[in-house]
């Protein structure tokens, strides 16, 4: 209010990758000249949309992929009303109206409303199960439905609905797709390269049904399947509606803009009113709308350009060059500009159907026209150059179709590294950042690592895939002084990695949690909720019988000795040896059932049985009456050894060739209580038909005739593993010391919550063979530190909590106030 | 004022019941309530229910003035009940107040 020059006011409505990026450049050319108020739909900062599917995949956390934290608005005091999106715009008043039903007065409007799923009318809609594949709500629905449910189906065999689809099946759902053309993604594919990949996908497991028409989503309170219009009918029990988007343009509708598909807008973002902005999917530019990042990017920093300065030059925004990549691991896809040759045009084409390799390229007037490639897009950023900036390539056409390296060969346009690319190479498709802006900010603001030029350029923070040369960027501007990218603190708590941590543990004598902290300079009075637990392990294994365990510093399944499920109960697996269990302890676990009337009893993946439904309060009881049957704690819930899977071995198979079951007892014997980075599972088999799936545990045991092969690294889960083999053995005492000395290695020297499979395949197997199978002594001496360990990990904490007349404060109320 | 005056304050036992960097459940009327108590024994109190899917803020882990919610990882401040960006919501604050080493939560008179 007391400001020497009143700020104007700027409404921003939509707080999604448009919005905020147009905030983000108009900051950085004038900072103070708006007051700025952001209304967003979503109750969440603003994140990037388009790695939702990597969420949906497993491979990062909604946390991950936020672009903009809360702190961020408060920095560059924006004021953000999240959850609250705005329902009536008026242009006489110049004032906003949102659903709360607050009213925010503007001088300038910026419009970023994005876009929404396309929905064709059809009945059954608004079943539960159906939802669509656009924000965080519908992923948290999709997650949450892959957890109970089996089956999926996917309308829209584009590039949205084939990434929903891959996600889906990566969280273990039977996925069906059902596309209305015949070919796959064919506004971004030919049809060869739209088959190639329909081949790869179906031998993933999704199943297409093409040239289908929904005519019906059906089912009784939820969704059961969709009905095609030729009769087909597909059972599912969620429906993800993916066939695409449309710009969301109710609100300017609503306030007489001039609209036809999108807003329209000139070459400024200028709507028809002078003083109302858009970017981003909502708009229509010269005829054209647009649903990929690098254009919306483009378009908001022009907007920027012309909030900052009211007459600003330049040309203004011309329109974008589009190109795009599947984001499902694996399958390398590339595509740009028009590739289905018209008249004027000639196509190159390279098919090797042994390597599934397909490239495609349309040129006229001697330029590139468009480009397909499927399989190998090594060249991708290369032809994607040639097309955006029309170069002449009548010269090299010959050698064009293979690629840079063959051209450089032949004695044309030899662009052969990074160093030679020329300044306006563009580097990151996505922000559109060319190699000079990257090298000149490096110098001038004297950049180190990759996330400093990241958050400097904006080079490489959106889908990641320029990130190799941005690197090579890096390491060509500063010569030697680049350092590969430095492993990261473990947490925000420490800048320290997870190695560091553990060797000042050793190396300091640091006995206990707060020593640690202390002594390492932890920058939170008492750390968080992801280095509490790597540390209560660290110190753990490294001062075993003198460290005393904390609790607190425990996830709740370890300090409650189960499994918390989504209701807040908890599930009790007792152990059964090798999967072993006899009438007795059935009784007990039948009785026990009865007793406390448990909801639920299920078999496990690890030969064992599930109590589901326990009260924190009955755990108890529930463990004495378990306990007096002579049964312990299965460790199901721990960053632990869970179980070792057997077969029934030469004891009753025809097959058999060793005794699996009593070699799986001696080493769960051996094993059971173990803490660990990560859950740990062990499997023996018999024979080589592998009945146990020993190849894809932790530590697997193989019988053959003359011993015993050892396989270490695998898992199953998001990321399946096979195992590879550490070596073989001739005895079972051999088996029992290699797979101490193997766990005790992984102890000492994995990252917390790293399982064996990616901690191997940082270190190598080599590596492993070395410790454990060539060093003799070495592999001895682990052993040892092992069974020392164990003397005092194998303590029943069933046995200990459950107390005859009075249990552990942690398992009763503190208060009844009723 | 009137109001403060009408509070019923319940006693649910003393700052030792709890453990530091933990938390205790009692049990009311309108669902279970987690109490929590800080490295320097700050005592607070929120609805045991996480804004985003219902998880028991009671069994997370305790750090500063936060808690880890078990089922999602969501953060909380244990004073106000707010999630910590990027995520919104709020889990219900109750009002605690310690004399002469015991915890007293603050019930509305409309619940009796």
């Amino acid at each position: 209010m007391n400001m020497m020059h009143k700020k104007q006011r700027l409404a921003v409505i939509g707080n999604g990758m448009a919005g905020m990026r147009c905030v983000e450049e108009l900051l950085k050319r004038d900072a103070l000249r708006y007051r700025i108020t952001v209304f967003g739909a979503e109750p969440h900062t603003n994140y990037d949309r388009i790695m939702l599917s990597s969420v949906l995949a497993g491979e990062k956390e909604i946390d991950q992929i936020v672009i903009n934290p809360l702190s961020w608005y408060g920095e560059n005091e924006i004021r953000l009303f999240a959850g609250d999106g705005v329902v009536a715009v008026d242009r006489t008043l110049k004032t906003v109206t949102a659903e709360s039903g607050r009213v925010e007065p503007y001088d300038k409007l910026l419009i970023a409303t994005g876009s929404r799923p396309i929905v064709p009318p059809i009945p059954g809609l608004d079943l539960p199960g159906v939802c669509a594949f656009r924000d965080i709500a519908d992923i948290e629905q999709m997650i949450g439905a892959s957890e109970q449910y089996k089956r999926a189906i996917v309308i829209g065999g584009g590039l949205l609905g084939l990434e929903a689809a891959n996600g889906l099946l990566k969280r273990g759902m039977s996925v069906a797709v059902v596309h209305l053309m015949d070919t796959l993604m064919e506004r971004q594919l030919d049809p060869v390269a739209g088959g190639l990949l329909q081949r790869e996908l179906d031998g993933r497991g999704l199943n297409f049904f093409m040239n289908g028409q929904t005519e019906e989503i059906f089912g009784e309170t939820r969704v059961q399947g969709v009905r095609l219009a030729d009769g087909r009918e597909i059972p599912g029990d969620l429906v993800v509606m993916a066939i695409g988007i449309r710009p969301n343009v109710e609100l300017a509708k609503k306030c007489d803009l001039d609209i036809n598909r999108g807003i329209i807008v000139d070459d400024t973002m200028r709507t028809s009113d002078r003083d109302i902005f858009a970017v981003g999917e909502c708009v229509e530019h010269r005829g054209r709308t647009y649903g990929l990042v690098a254009p919306l990017y483009e378009m908001a920093k022009i907007c920027a350009e012309h909030l900052a300065e009211d007459n600003a030059p330049g040309a203004g925004y011309t329109g974008s060059v589009l190109s795009t990549k599947l984001k499902v691991t694996g399958v390398d896809l590339f595509s740009a500009g028009n590739f289905i040759p018209g008249e004027d045009c000639s196509d190159l084409t390279f098919h090797d159907s042994a390597r599934q390799v397909y490239k495609k390229l349309v040129l006229r007037d001697g330029r590139l026209e468009g480009v397909v490639l499927y399989g190998d897009v090594a060249d991708s950023g290369w032809y994607f150059e040639l097309l955006r900036k029309r170069e002449d390539v009548t010269a090299y056409r010959d050698g064009l179709l293979f690629g840079q390296n063959i051209v450089a060969a032949m004695g044309n346009a030899p662009k052969t590294s990074v160093a030679d690319l020329p300044g306006d190479y563009q580097i990151c498709g996505c922000n559109g950042v060319c190699k000079s802006t990257i090298t000149d900010t490096i110098a001038a603001k004297s950049l180190t690592t990759l996330d400093e030029v990241r958050a400097h350029t904006k080079a490489s923070a959106s889908c990641g895939s320029c990130t190799h040369l941005v690197e090579a960027l890096l390491k060509v501007t500063l010569g030697t002084t680049f350092e590969e990218a430095a492993p990261a603190g473990m947490c925000k708590c420490t800048p320290l990695t997870h190695e560091d941590v553990r060797r000042r543990i050793k190396d300091e004598a640091l006995k206990s949690i707060p020593a640690a902290m202390s002594a390492l300079g932890w920058r939170t009075p008492d750390g968080c909720a992801s280095c509490r637990p790597a540390l209560n392990f660290y110190l753990l294994c490294a001062w075993p019988g003198e460290y005393h365990d904390d609790a607190q510093s425990r996830f709740i399944n370890e300090r409650a000795h189960a499994n918390i499920q989504k209701d807040g109960t908890f599930s009790v697996i007792p152990r059964m040896w090798g999967g072993t269990t006899n009438a007795r302890e059935l009784r007990a676990i039948a009785d026990v059932v009865d007793k406390y009337a448990i909801p639920a009893v299920k078999l496990t993946g690890g030969q064992r049985i599930d109590m589901l439904g326990v009260s924190k309060q009955q755990l108890p009881a529930v463990w004495r009456d378990l306990n007096a049957a002579g049964m312990v704690s299965g460790h199901a819930y721990g960053k632990a050894l869970r179980t070792v899977k057997t077969c029934v071995g030469s004891e009753w198979c025809r097959f058999g060739v060793q005794d699996s079951t009593a070699m799986g007892i001696a080493l769960e014997k051996m094993t059971w209580g173990s803490w660990h980075p990560h859950k740990v599972k062990l499997a023996v088999s018999g024979c080589p038909r592998n009945c146990a799936e020993a190849t894809i545990k932790d530590f697997g045991v193989i019988a053959v005739e003359s011993g015993w092969e050892l396989l270490v690294g695998g898992n199953g889960g998001i990321k399946l593993r096979g195992t590879e083999l550490l070596c073989k053995v001739a005895t079972s005492a051999e088996v029992l010391e290699y797979c101490g000395a193997f766990l005790q290695l992984y102890r000492e020297e994995a990252r917390y919550l790293d399982r064996t499979a990616p901690w191997i395949e940082r270190v190598g197997l080599d590596y492993v063979k070395t410790r454990i199978v060539e060093d003799e002594t070495g592999r001895k001496a682990l052993y040892a530190r092992f069974l020392y360990a164990q003397k005092f990990a194998q303590i029943d904490p069933w046995e200990q909590n459950a107390v005859q007349d009075k249990p552990k404060a942690e398992f009763r109320l503190l208060a009844e106030a009723n | 004022m009137s109001e403060a005056a009408a509070a019923i304050w319940f006693d649910v036992g003393t700052i030792a019941d709890i453990p530091k960097l933990g938390a205790r459940v009692v049990a009311s009327r309108e669902g279970p309530i987690a109490v929590f108590r800080t490295a320097s024994d700050r005592i607070f109190a929120l609805r045991d229910k996480c804004p985003h899917r219902g998880g028991p803020l009671s069994q997370g882990i305790v750090h500063g003035e936060h808690v880890t919610c078990p089922l999602h990882g969501w953060n909380i401040a244990l004073a106000t009940g707010q999630a910590t960006a990027p995520d919104i919501g709020c889990a219900a604050a109750i009002t605690v107040r310690i004399e002469a080493g015991r915890i007293q939560l603050r019930f509305s008179p409309s619940a009796e």
